[in-house]
C-alpha cells in the first residue's frame, strides 16, 4: 500500500483493503465456486455426456495446431520486429497487435468478409474448390488470429533484449545468419518464447467469439471446449462444469509456464526480477 | 600481413570517413565517445555496409564498393571481441570457446572441437574456467575466454573494442600486460579501441586519433605526445588515469 516515508498511509485505510479484498475476492471466488460447485459422481456424469470429449479432441487439435502456426511464422516476424529499420517496424508492431483490442466477435465478422462466400476471396476459394467458414479450419484460423499477437510480442521483446553483438560475434565465428539465429539468438531469448507461447495458447484455446461466428458451432467440426459449455449450459450444466474444471487445469498448468518456465529456461543467467512475460492478458 | 580500411559511412548523426591501414603490430584508435570507434569496427567485422570504399586483409578484399564485393561476416576472417566481451550466456566457457569449431566450414567433431577449446584456454592460462557459465566469471576471466573464442578460428585480423575498459585496476594492468605479449607473440594484425593512454603505450604499435569519424592525427605514442594535433589527443596523453593513480 502507498505510504509516505513517514509511514503514515496515504489512502484511508479501510477503504483502501476493503476495496483490494472485493477486487480480489471477485477474482478468486467464482474460480472455487467453480470448484466446489460439482460431486464427483457429477463431474464423472459431465465427462461422460456426449459433447465432452469431442469438444476435448478438437481443441486440442486445433490449439497445437495454431500454436504450431503461431511459432513458426511468429518466430521470424518477431525477430523482423526486433531487428528490422525501427521506420517499418513501428507501422507493422502495431498492425501485429490489433486483434489485441479488436473485439473477438468483430474479427469474426472481418473473417467471414475475407474468407466468406462473398468475401474477399470468397470467387478464388470457390474456384479451387475450398471452404473455409463453418469448418474445422475456420476454427485454427481464428485461433491463429486471435492468438499470434501476445507470442509475436512477447517474442519480439525477447529478442530485443538479444545484444546485437552476439549475433555478431557468432556470424565472424562462421556462423550463416540462420545458424547465428538458431544457436544464439533464440536459446537467449527462448524465455521470453516459452512465456509467449503459454500465453499465446491460453488465448486460443479460450478463444469463443471469433470461432462462434466465422467456424459456426458444429459438434466435431467447430465446436471447441468453449463453445462446447455454451451448448451444454442449455443443455446439461454437468457437462459445462465438467468441461470448465479441464479448462481450468489447463489455466493454471499455463500460468505456472509463464511465471517458472522462463526461470528455468534461463538457469544460465543470473537471477533477474520482475519478468513474468505478462504483458497482456489473455482476455 | 598487411591490411588497409577505406570507408565512408553516414550513420545516424555519424558521419564517416576514414583511412587506417597496418601490418602485424597491433594498432590502436582511441577517440571520444561518439568519434565512430566502435562503428567503424563493427563496419569492419561486417555488420554494417559502408556507403563506399574498400577494405582489404591481407591478399583478401572483405569489401570493394567499386567492384562490388561485400563480403558477409563468416567470410572476412576476423576475430571480433566486443565491448563487454559477447560472451553467449547460454553456453559454457568451452561451448564458448569451442563455437567457431561447431559452424560452417570449420565445423569439427565435438570431441576434437573441445579438445582444442580446453587447449587453448590453457595456453590463455584459463583451463581451469572451462567449465564454468559466463555469468560466474570476472571481467579479467570474460576478456581471456572471449579472447581465446575469437582466436580458436586463426582470424587473419583481430578487432578487440575497449578489451580493458571494464576491468578493475588491479587486474586492467595484469591484463593489460597479457594482452600485449599475446598479441606481440601472434604475429598477426589487430585493431585495439581504447581510451586509456597506459593501454596506448603498452600495446604499442600505430596509433590512430578518430574524432567526429574522421582521423585526426596518426603515429606513435611518443609522436602523438610530442606534438598532439588536437585538443583531444593532448588531453589523451595529458589527463591521469584513474588507474594509474592508484597503481602509483
Amino acid at each position: 500500500m502507498m505510504q509516505t516515508s513517514s509511514g503514515t498511509p496515504l489512502l484511508p485505510s479501510l477503504l483502501a483493503w476493503g476495496s483490494s479484498l472485493s477486487l480480489l475476492a471477485l477474482i478468486v471466488l467464482p474460480i472455487l465456486a467453480l470448484g466446489l460447485s460439482s460431486s464427483p459422481s457429477e463431474l464423472i456424469a459431465g465427462v461422460r455426456h456426449p459433447l465432452f470429449l469431442p469438444a476435448l479432441s478438437l481443441s486440442a487439435r486445433t490449439t497445437l495446431t495454431s500454436l504450431a502456426i503461431v511459432v513458426a511464422a511468429g518466430t521470424p516476424l518477431a525477430w523482423w520486429l526486433a531487428a528490422g529499420p525501427p521506420r517499418y517496424t513501428r507501422v507493422v508492431e502495431l498492425l501485429v497487435v490489433l486483434p489485441i483490442v479488436i473485439p473477438p466477435a468483430v474479427l469474426g465478422v472481418a473473417m467471414l468478409q475475407t474468407f466468406g462466400r462473398r468475401g474477399l476471396f470468397g470467387p478464388f476459394l470457390e474456384a479451387i474448390g475450398v471452404q473455409v467458414p463453418f469448418t474445422t479450419i475456420a476454427v485454427v484460423l481464428a485461433q491463429v488470429v486471435v492468438a499470434a499477437p501476445f507470442y509475436v510480442e512477447s517474442a519480439a521483446i525477447a529478442f530485443r533484449r538479444v545484444d546485437v553483438d552476439l549475433v555478431l560475434v557468432a556470424r565472424t565465428l562462421g556462423a550463416s545468419p540462420a545458424v547465428a539465429f538458431f544457436r544464439v539468438a533464440v536459446p537467449v531469448a527462448s524465455a521470453g518464447l516459452l512465456a509467449g507461447a503459454a500465453l499465446s495458447y491460453a488465448r486460443s484455446i479460450g478463444e469463443f467469439g471469433a470461432t462462434l461466428l466465422f467456424a459456426g458451432n458444429l459438434p466435431g467440426t467447430t465446436q471447441t471446449m468453449p463453445l462446447a459449455i455454451y451448448t451444454a449450459l442449455e443443455a446439461d450444466v454437468r457437462a459445462a462444469l465438467a468441461i470448465s474444471l479441464v479448462l481450468v487445469g489447463i489455466a493454471v498448468v499455463l500460468l505456472f509456464v509463464v511465471r517458472i518456465g522462463p526461470q528455468a529456461l534461463s538457469s544460465w543467467a543470473p537471477p533477474r526480477r520482475g519478468e513474468s512475460g505478462l504483458e497482456g492478458p489473455p482476455s | 600481413m598487411s591490411w588497409n580500411v577505406e570507408l565512408r559511412a553516414r550513420i545516424g548523426e555519424l558521419d564517416l570517413n576514414v583511412g587506417l591501414y597496418g601490418n602485424d603490430a597491433p594498432t590502436v584508435l582511441v577517440g571520444p565517445n561518439g568519434s565512430g570507434k566502435t562503428t567503424l569496427l563493427r563496419m569492419i567485422a561486417g555488420a554494417h555496409r559502408p556507403s563506399s570504399g574498400q577494405i582489404r586483409i591481407g591478399s583478401t578484399t572483405v569489401f570493394d564498393s567499386d567492384r562490388d564485393v561485400d563480403l558477409p561476416p563468416e567470410a572476412r576472417q576476423v576475430g571480433y571481441v566486443p565491448q563487454g566481451f559477447g560472451l553467449f550466456p547460454h553456453l559454457r566457457v568451452t561451448d564458448n570457446v569451442a563455437f567457431g569449431l561447431s559452424v560452417g566450414r570449420r565445423r569439427q567433431r565435438s570431441a576434437d572441437r573441445r579438445r582444442a577449446a580446453i587447449s587453448l584456454l590453457a595456453d590463455l592460462g584459463c583451463a581451469h574456467l572451462a567449465e564454468r557459465m559466463p555469468f560466474e566469471l570476472s571481467g579479467g576471466e570474460k576478456q581471456r575466454v572471449a579472447l581465446a573464442r575469437a582466436l580458436i578460428v586463426q582470424p587473419k585480423l583481430l578487432l578487440l573494442d575497449e578489451p580493458l575498459a571494464t576491468l578493475d585496476p588491479g587486474s586492467r594492468r595484469r591484463l593489460r600486460t597479457f594482452l600485449a605479449g599475446h598479441l606481440k607473440n601472434r604475429r598477426g594484425p589487430a585493431i585495439v579501441v581504447t581510451h586509456d593512454v597506459r593501454d596506448a603505450e603498452v600495446l604499442g604499435g600505430e596509433l590512430f586519433a578518430l574524432e567526429k569519424g574522421r582521423i585526426v592525427q596518426r603515429g606513435t605514442a611518443e609522436e602523438l605526445r610530442a606534438s598532439p594535433a588536437t585538443d583531444f589527443v593532448a588531453e589523451f596523453f595529458d589527463a591521469p588515469q584513474s588507474d594509474v593513480r592508484s597503481m602509483a
